[in-house]
């Protein structure tokens, strides 16, 4: 069975040959400390792998996880400033490969699309050949390393671990914003234990206007795409949203089909999402991924689309789930 | 309610536009000790957190073979390409991405794209390539950081108002776990997926019609930059 750690385990490994590369980079005034920060990144993630089936204490990698952010918040991630080819360069190689340099990226959507259509149903004996639940993972996994594969056939570059130097130069790119998500997930589960949850929906309870129904929906509404922004992530924000006004008040006290109002409810959440820097792998990654100056360009960019797909979802939950129309 | 000062230690922290790592860190110790968690048990939080969300780093198994075409020329060629396909304004190809991006998620192929698989090396280039190809120069720098702003904004509309459609997806399947162990229903979820499309469609035309109109924005930030340097040579000659 093709299982998704060892897919974890290739990206601890990336990141530890990124920390032997930064080690050698003169060219970054920054290379101990961030050796340090992508060496420990990637001992991460092999450690992971023993916490999660509970043969290692969770404290260390919680240790680990703390010094990586000492590093950053003191300044000691940096990148390097060689640059790979030059734009003349590229431009030449551009006019000699042409449209064959789609090629490599184009490996990775049609193994994704393999993967989702074939593979997944296929079994290795009595297993599944994928494990469950991760053949999505597993299969842009595959594809990604399919990809590099083709591309270094393709295009000989000087040595073998060119697509693995060329990956490290994009992780600097990113930086410390590769590891957010994960950190703001870890939030989220802190969030939840000690109870921030369930302090948000006992506000909510209070502001919601007896007997209206109409109300009711912009309360519900309203209260995922703000806990959304919150938490980060509509998955927190609907189970206590929907424990708080969507089941007692929307489908118990007003009759409403449930399909209806969660599928809305979920993705009045989303509109949230797309505002909230909390949504770091949405929002903040791609805005380190393009460089932009701006940290919330991508948020920026939105907004304007957020806020009346808010209040479109208001009024279809409205008008379809209870029968108003 | 105490709990809450840690919302508002991120909310604070980012909107003074400290480093976002530290600010979520800081929040999350802060939380625990004020819900009453242990140091240690704070600690395991943390330890377990980063291990059951490497999911989300995933992505990264795709930068070695970018960055190697980007190293070949990727992000130039696509710019050539575009020039091109002329029919295909800035706009236009943002918009027409979007709609690939929603119908592709709608049928449970969420990795075919992302911000590193398909926005870096051709979405953006090909849209500031489309632009710089109509106004004949190089664009300003903000320009290229709306031009940015909108590729990377575009992948996640298209992908999460797509996504809901498919009933095999995370969020149908949290809903129809959710309620029916808590509540005893029996939610179909293809009942669920089937009610996201009015918000699909929605989302499809608020987000695609602005992408079409961006086209005139950029008209109009191009016009205030200056004229393009044909008509300025013009004017010269006069």
């Amino acid at each position: 069975m093709i299982k998704v750690e060892w897919f974890y385990w290739l990206c601890g490994l990336l990141f530890l040959f990124g920390a032997v590369l930064t080690l050698r980079d003169r060219s970054n005034s920054k290379r101990y400390g961030s050796a340090a920060f992508w060496g420990l990144l990637g001992a991460s993630f092999g450690y992971s792998t023993f916490v999660v089936n509970k043969t290692a204490p969770a404290w260390v990698l919680g240790l680990v996880v703390i010094a990586m952010t000492v590093l950053v918040g003191t300044g000691q991630l940096g990148r390097g400033t060689e640059v790979s080819t030059s734009l003349a360069e590229k431009a030449a190689a551009a006019q000699r490969f042409g449209n064959k340099l789609f090629v490599p990226p184009l490996v990775i959507p049609l193994g994704a699309l393999i993967f989702a259509v074939g593979l997944a149903k296929i079994k290795a004996g009595d297993q599944p050949l994928l494990e469950k639940g991760s053949e999505t993972l597993i299969g842009l996994g595959v594809s990604a390393v399919a990809a590099a594969m083709v591309g270094v056939i393709m295009l000989r570059p000087p040595s073998v671990l060119t697509p693995l130097k060329e990956g490290h130069r994009l992780l600097e790119v990113i930086g410390w914003a590769a590891v957010l998500p994960q950190m703001l997930a870890t939030l989220g589960r802190l969030f939840t234990d000690a109870g921030v949850g369930t302090a948000v929906g006992k506000v909510t309870t209070h502001v919601l206007p007896e007997g209206s129904l109409f109300g009711s929906v912009v309360v519900y509404c309203l209260g995922m795409a703000l806990f959304t922004v919150i938490m980060g992530n509509a998955f927190a924000a609907f189970p206590i949203m929907t424990a708080a006004i969507g089941y007692p008040v929307l489908v118990q006290t007003f009759d409403g089909n449930p399909a209806t109002v969660f599928a809305i409810g979920m993705l009045a959440g989303f509109c949230g999402t797309l505002t909230t820097p909390m949504a770091a792998n949405f929002n903040l990654v791609p805005a380190a991924l393009l460089d932009m100056k701006s940290r919330y360009g991508a948020i920026k960019a939105q907004l304007p689309t957020a806020l009346p797909l808010l209040v479109c979802n208001i009024f279809l939950m409205y008008f379809l789930a209870f029968g108003v129309l | 309610m105490l709990v809450l000062i840690g919302v508002l230690l991120v909310v604070v922290g980012f909107a003074l536009r400290l480093n976002p790592l530290v600010v979520v860190t800081v929040a999350g110790i802060a939380t625990g000790l004020l819900g009453g968690l242990s140091p240690g048990k704070i600690l395991n939080e943390f330890g377990n957190g980063f291990a059951g969300s490497r999911s989300v780093t995933l992505f990264i198994v795709v930068l070695p073979v970018i960055g190697l075409v980007e190293r070949f020329g990727l992000q130039e060629q696509s710019r050539r390409l575009i020039g091109k396909l002329t029919f295909l304004t800035t706009g236009r190809l943002l918009a027409s991405y979007q709609v690939i991006r929603q119908v592709t998620a709608a049928v449970g192929l969420m990795s075919i794209g992302g911000h590193a698989q398909t926005v870096r090396p051709l979405i953006y280039p090909m849209a500031e390539g489309a632009a710089e190809r109509r106004y004949g120069r190089k664009l300003p720098e903000a320009v290229q950081e709306r031009i940015k702003g909108h590729s990377a904004g575009v992948d996640n509309v298209g992908v999460f108002f797509g996504e809901d459609v498919f009933i095999a997806v995370g969020s149908i399947l949290l809903i129809t776990g959710f309620v029916d162990s808590t509540y005893g229903l029996k939610l179909d979820a293809l009942h669920v997926a089937l009610w996201a499309i009015p918000t699909a469609v929605c989302a499809l035309l608020i987000h695609g019609g602005r992408m079409l109109y961006f086209d005139r924005q950029l008209d109009r930030l191009m016009a205030v930059d200056g004229p393009p340097p044909a008509l300025k040579k013009k004017e010269a000659d006069r």
